[in-house]
């Protein structure tokens, strides 16, 4: 048994399906060209092959091909989009609005962009981690240039009512971006039906290759502009430059064609093992709540706060077998816990308890009943170890003692 | 990040978990740390008070593995010790033993805090004051 490795840090990173690595063989030796490369076969070959892989990529979200930038990834994409928006349309307005359990890659970015004077507003979630619409459109103002909102969180799975949010856009008159990382290719998403103007996404989480993503951008109503944020030889219709990564961006739109046509089986099949998986803990182990809106999420994600013991600790009775990840963020130099988890109202206490389960496409029925077992007796173990559980147990209340914090 | 080997092992095969007698007068308990920080150590020595020796010690904590690993480590090294021997117990030295990587040496100064409260308990419980 301790040679069995069972993955369930899909929202981390996602192998990549064979079928993908497969189509990319082709491109590093065989069909070596530059697709930029205009005047022979070998240029030729290999924008052909970027053209078609634009195409499923273009497909899997409905919108036109001309619409995809590639980029190296969803971090970049956020970069571009964000820092590109802002200094393209700082004559109109300097203020951007976001929530507070964005990823670090739109939180960061906007932090960049106080310090080059713009103006951004983080908004609070609800407890299960939604967006308040009310708030939202009352943060509007008429310096508001852009709404960026994710589609899904990557640490609880929320899903965030894109539709309205749109809706709101377009009545204020305002861009709306996403950064759709977590939802692409897992569950329907499809930004011109719901009012998303730009969206920002990612090979790797959707069972394609590292190092490739993407920047969807609106060329009718509206047409968006963005500002490079990489000088060099104009490509991507002059927003990225940059030599393409051929066998990437073929693994990409191998990954989106297959995503398209198996989402629907996957999600049944994954959203099933989830919630066995779910069920199956939090009927074995007392106290233990699962974090944000269960109604609304994504069908491969539970995130499971398990009281009275310390999420790191807990990962290492069974981290020899099983892959997940924790709000404890203890391995960080600054020792605070996942500031999503602490945005939805857990106190820091529960927001070290957590741990974060992604099941994938390879996930077995065999591997949750492992993992229903294995992290059953890792939190009794830690129970046994720790002093809040014995207090807990013996009726103190946790909240009225006098902590010694260090 | 890898933990060290001996840390694992402690973290495996934890030494001296569990809970000594509150109410005796020989028993002194420090608890330390907080559930928001996401570490909080129970430690307890039981001395014997002809000897002054500590002839039991037990832990208990909530944290990581090295949190765990640091707790189990001071509680091997008070048994059979002095309170001055305890005293002088620094967290540089479960540093070293554990291999602790600088991330985890909070790890070690709740341990020597935990120590350093216990005895304190201990000593305020049979009206022993000593100059600071």
């Amino acid at each position: 048994m301790s040679e069995r490795l069972i993955y369930l840090d899909n929202n981390s990173t996602t192998p990549t399906d064979p079928r993908v690595v497969e189509a990319m063989l082709p491109y590093f030796y065989d069909v070596p060209g530059n697709a930029a490369s205009r005047n022979h076969p070998f240029g030729w070959k290999a924008e052909e092959a970027v053209d078609y892989a634009r195409e499923q990529v273009a497909k899997l979200i409905d919108v036109e091909a001309k619409e995809v930038i590639f980029t190296s990834g969803a971090t970049e994409s956020d970069n571009l989009a964000l820092k590109g928006v802002f200094e393209m349309y700082q004559r109109k307005g300097n203020h951007i609005i976001t929530l507070k359990t964005e990823h670090k890659a739109v939180l960061d970015s906007c932090q960049k962009i106080e310090k080059m004077g713009g103006q951004v507003t983080y908004l609070d979630v609800n407890n299960d981690g939604l967006v308040d619409l009310e708030k939202l459109e009352a943060a509007i103002t008429d310096k508001t240039i852009l709404v960026s909102v994710m589609w899904a969180n990557n640490e609880t799975g929320v899903i965030q009512p894109m539709k309205e949010i749109g809706e709101i856009c377009a009545r204020k008159g305002v861009l709306l971006m996403s950064d759709a990382t977590q939802a692409v290719g897992k569950i329907e998403v499809h930004p011109k039906e719901v009012g998303v103007h730009i969206m920002a996404f990612s090979s790797h989480k959707m069972y394609g290759p590292k190092g490739i993503g993407a920047l969807y951008v609106s060329r009718k109503n509206p047409r968006v502009k963005l500002t490079a944020q990489m000088d060099g030889g104009g490509h991507e219709r002059g927003m990225r430059s940059g030599t393409l990564n051929v066998p990437g961006i073929v693994g990409f739109g191998k990954a989106a064609e297959i995503a398209r046509l198996e989402m629907k089986s996957d999600a049944e099949r994954l959203s099933a093992l989830r919630d066995k998986l779910e069920t199956g803990l939090l009927n074995n182990l007392e106290e233990s709540v699962v974090n944000g809106n269960i109604n609304h999420r994504m069908p491969h994600v539970t995130n499971i706060s398990f009281k009275h013991v310390e999420g790191e600790g807990l990962m290492m009775t069974f981290n020899q077998n099983i892959a997940v990840s924790s709000g404890s963020a203890c391995t960080s130099a600054s020792l605070e816990p996942s500031y999503v988890l602490v945005a939805l109202g857990l106190g820091d206490d529960l927001a070290h308890s957590s741990i974060r389960f992604s099941l994938g496409r390879f996930t077995t029925d065999d591997e949750i009943d492992y993992a229903i077992d294995a992290v059953t007796k890792g939190v009794n173990h830690m129970r046994d170890l720790s002093p809040i559980w014995e207090m807990y147990k013996e009726g103190i209340d946790l909240n009225s003692v006098i902590w010694q914090e260090h | 990040m890898a933990y060290s080997e001996k840390v694992i092992e402690h973290f495996k095969n934890p030494k001296n978990v569990g809970t000594l007698d509150k109410s005796k007068t020989n028993v002194g308990t420090g608890l330390v740390g907080a559930p928001e920080c996401g570490d909080v150590m129970r430690l307890q020595i039981e001395v014997d008070d002809n000897t002054g020796t500590i002839v039991d010690a037990k832990f208990k904590t909530f944290g990581c593995g090295s949190a765990i690993a640091s707790s189990s480590l001071a509680t091997e090294w008070l048994k059979g010790k002095s309170i001055d021997q305890a005293l002088a117990i620094d967290n540089m030295a479960i540093v070293e033993e554990l291999a602790l990587p600088p991330v985890k040496i909070h790890c070690s100064v709740l341990a020597e805090d935990a120590i350093k409260s216990a005895i304190e308990d201990y000593r305020k419980k049979n009206g022993i004051t000593v100059d600071a």
